[in-house]
């Protein structure tokens, strides 16, 4: 292909996205992105001087909650965010925001990266901070293996310039193997140690040591692999994180108090997320924040008014019935989901969407590993929607749960309203969907009149 | 009641593809029958028994499996070619597939040499053979629909001491081009099939149950049906996949 001028292809990638729209045939947000690569392919290595500072987030999971919070930081510190939409996080999504950036309003560049994807976004981008949070077994249709991209990060790391910052966790031994002898290397990780599992769960992901092969122990659990980890042989351990939580309270579904330390002193937070995976994205965000030099102060109020993310932990009400949405896509998060709701002291009403779609993953048997188990004695009633509704209804007659007390329903409009009648009235049900299965729910809520804060943004 | 004594190898390296879900399979399907199973987690460094009547090796990631292969051979090589002379069932699930034979040569070359259970030699290729997968298997002269999942670089070329587990009607199998998936000799079954492989096909399960409790002198114990309809029905939904162009 001949080489196209950079500005003329910006043009011809703003009126593909405009012509989009217009058609409603969607994917306005992804497509400028998609053209402007095919007509240059290093248009963001290109675009990137519009912004002053840039940064990239990537985990298997918590990078669109993560990146709310540090987008909230950099804005509360009077900075300009351009950021891309959750879910649009490859490289054409990177394109796509930065054709809408102006390089006069000095912006910092908030991007949540898939994991796959974080190599070629960090080549072209050059970001100055790169947040990297956990890897946990996720998608594996789509990956490859888990080990994989541990590798081709550790490629990456290895050939980052001395003064990028990668802001890394402490706790998760995958990824702080990756950043153990870099310099310029700031991590986070939780010290409450009231909050631990009594035993590793079976999603676990990371059992040697990535220095010298040997098995690692961990003397303290809190979600999957994470938590007071070391090598049985090597010297190689947890490290005393930069940016700490002393100590944590949950309450239940209404958030947190988090008591901690970053390098310049202490910091108090009040989240208002529920869950420890949640305290996990919120020190990321403190970590990375201290990193582009916000002061703890405005990093504490800037977490503390950040509320959920569609889907994640967003609460609605409908048919005087309350309706919590918890984005349910791979073991450790569905885990982390659980064993928030159990916080409920109600008797459970769950509704389940499982689909196998891209976005979902194709391959279901990740719902294998999840420990469903743990909440069989408090679940009132499960009801199942989904392409692949059987499936999950098999993964819970073989762990031993009771078939009577669930149903499975062919569309997401059935399964909620048999879901809901299960729930007596003022009480609550508890919805686990996969991503797309998330934004077909969204399409039946939407189509009831019952409309979230933050849905355009998903 | 009867007992099946399974032994089931690295499950704390090899579990990658949801391989506790067809462990659950045994264990629910004996127990609905007021049947029991006793399970041996056999790791590195363990020597098993070749007592015992059934025997598990799911799949690991390229790392791990590295890391049990020498142990696989040393350790529990002569067992398992000794039960699997005796008429033992076993279940060698997509990395295991690729340890149970002669060698793996892995994505980066190297060579690992296998349990030698099964004839069978399998070498990495450039791609991943990634989706949907449904077979047409004669075991014991029924024949089988068999349904799941396949995610593997490895492509398996077959012995004459094996024969086919079944011929490819939707999907890859075990090289892309044969049409041949997976590797069966007396009752021993390898396959790339996961999902995992047991719940969405019981049959096969059962079939497995069946040579496992021969070969502990239970030949009597009849396993009498059970309402399989949410298992058939999730069979349907991944054969409806399996013949969707995505």
């Amino acid at each position: 292909m001949p080489i196209v001028p950079a500005g003329l292809s910006r043009s011809v990638a703003r009126v593909a996205g405009w012509a989009s729209r217009r058609a409603g045939r969607g994917g306005g947000t992804t497509l400028p992105g998609v053209v402007l690569l095919k007509l240059r392919p290093q248009a963001v290595a290109e675009l990137t001087p519009r912004l002053t500072r840039s940064l990239t987030i990537s985990a298997t999971n918590g990078k669109t909650t993560t990146a709310r919070f540090i987008t909230a930081c950099v804005e509360a510190d009077g900075q300009s965010v351009v950021a891309n939409p959750a879910g649009s996080n490859l490289l054409r999504g990177v394109a796509a925001a930065l054709l809408d950036a102006n390089a006069s309003e000095h912006a910092t560049g908030v991007f949540e990266v898939d994991e796959a994807a974080l190599p070629s976004v960090v080549d072209q981008l050059q970001p100055d901070v790169i947040v990297l949070m956990n890897l946990f077994r996720d998608q594996l249709d789509r990956y490859g293996e888990l080990d994989h991209l541990a590798t081709i990060w550790a490629e990456m790391i290895a050939s980052l310039p001395p003064e990028t910052i990668v802001v890394a966790n402490a706790d998760d031994p995958t990824i702080y193997g990756l950043v153990a002898h870099r310099e310029n290397t700031i991590t986070f990780g939780v010290n409450d140690v009231s909050l631990a599992r009594s035993e590793i769960q079976h999603a676990s992901d990371a059992s040697t040591c990535r220095s010298c092969d040997a098995d690692l122990t961990h003397d303290v659990v809190f979600i999957g692999h994470i938590g007071h980890w070391r090598c049985t042989k090597c010297d190689l351990s947890r490290p005393e994180p930069s940016v700490v939580a002393t100590t944590i309270e949950l309450h239940g579904l209404d958030g947190s108090t988090v008591s901690g330390l970053t390098p310049t002193g202490p910091i108090a937070l009040e989240l208002s997320l529920p869950g420890l995976h949640n305290v996990y994205n919120a020190l990321a965000a403190a970590a990375t924040a201290h990193a582009l030099g916000v002061i703890n102060p405005v990093i504490a109020g800037a977490i503390t008014d950040t509320k959920a993310a569609f889907g994640r932990a967003e609460r609605l009400t409908l048919d005087n019935r309350e309706l919590t949405l918890l984005l349910a896509k791979n073991p450790a998060g569905v885990n982390e989901n659980l064993r928030t709701v159990m916080l409920d002291s109600e008797p459970l009403h769950l509704y389940i969407q499982l689909n196998d779609r891209t976005a979902d993953g194709r391959d279901v048997s990740w719902i294998w590993d999840v420990d469903y188990e743990v909440a069989f004695d408090r679940i009132a009633s499960v009801t199942i929607a989904g392409d692949r509704a059987h499936d999950m209804a098999l993964r819970l007659r073989y762990g031993g749960f009771d078939t009577t007390k669930l149903t499975v329903h062919d569309s997401p409009a059935a399964g909620l309203d048999a879901a809901l009648a299960k729930v007596p009235d003022g009480g609550r049900l508890y919805s686990l969907p996969t991503y797309t299965a998330m934004l077909e729910l969204r399409s039946v809520l939407v189509e009831r009149g019952v409309a979230g804060d933050f849905w355009d943004e998903a | 009641m009867a007992n099946v004594r399974l032994c089931h190898l690295y499950p704390d390296q090899m579990n990658i593809y949801a391989d506790r879900g067809n462990i659950a399979v045994f264990r629910q399907r004996l127990a609905w029958r007021g049947h029991t199973l006793t399970v041996t987690e056999a790791g590195p460094g363990i020597e098993p028994s070749p007592d015992h009547d059934l025997w598990y090796l799911g799949g690991g990631q390229d790392r791990d499996q590295t890391m049990v292969a020498e142990d696989l051979v040393q350790r529990k090589g002569p067992a398992l070619r000794t039960a699997a002379d005796n008429g033992a069932a076993m279940l060698f699930v997509c990395g295991g597939i690729q340890l149970a034979g002669h060698f793996y040569v892995g994505v980066d070359g190297e060579k690992l040499a296998g349990a030698e259970v099964l004839d069978i030699e399998t070498t990495a290729g450039d791609t991943r053979l990634i989706g949907d997968l449904v077979i047409q298997a004669s075991i014991e002269n029924q024949t089988h629909h068999i349904v799941g999942y396949e995610n593997h670089a490895g492509r398996t070329k077959l012995g004459s001491g094996v024969q086919p587990l079944g011929q490819v009607i939707s999907g890859q199998g075990n090289d892309g081009n044969s049409g041949y998936e997976g590797a069966v000799r007396d009752h021993v079954i390898g396959t790339y099939l996961h999902g995992p492989l047991l719940p969405k096909n019981p049959r096969l399960a059962d079939q497995l149950l069946i040579w496992a409790l021969a070969h502990g002198g239970q030949t009597d114990v009849a396993l009498e049906p059970l309402d399989d309809s949410f298992e058939a029905q999730a069979h349907q939904a991944a054969t409806i996949r399996a013949n969707v162009d995505r």
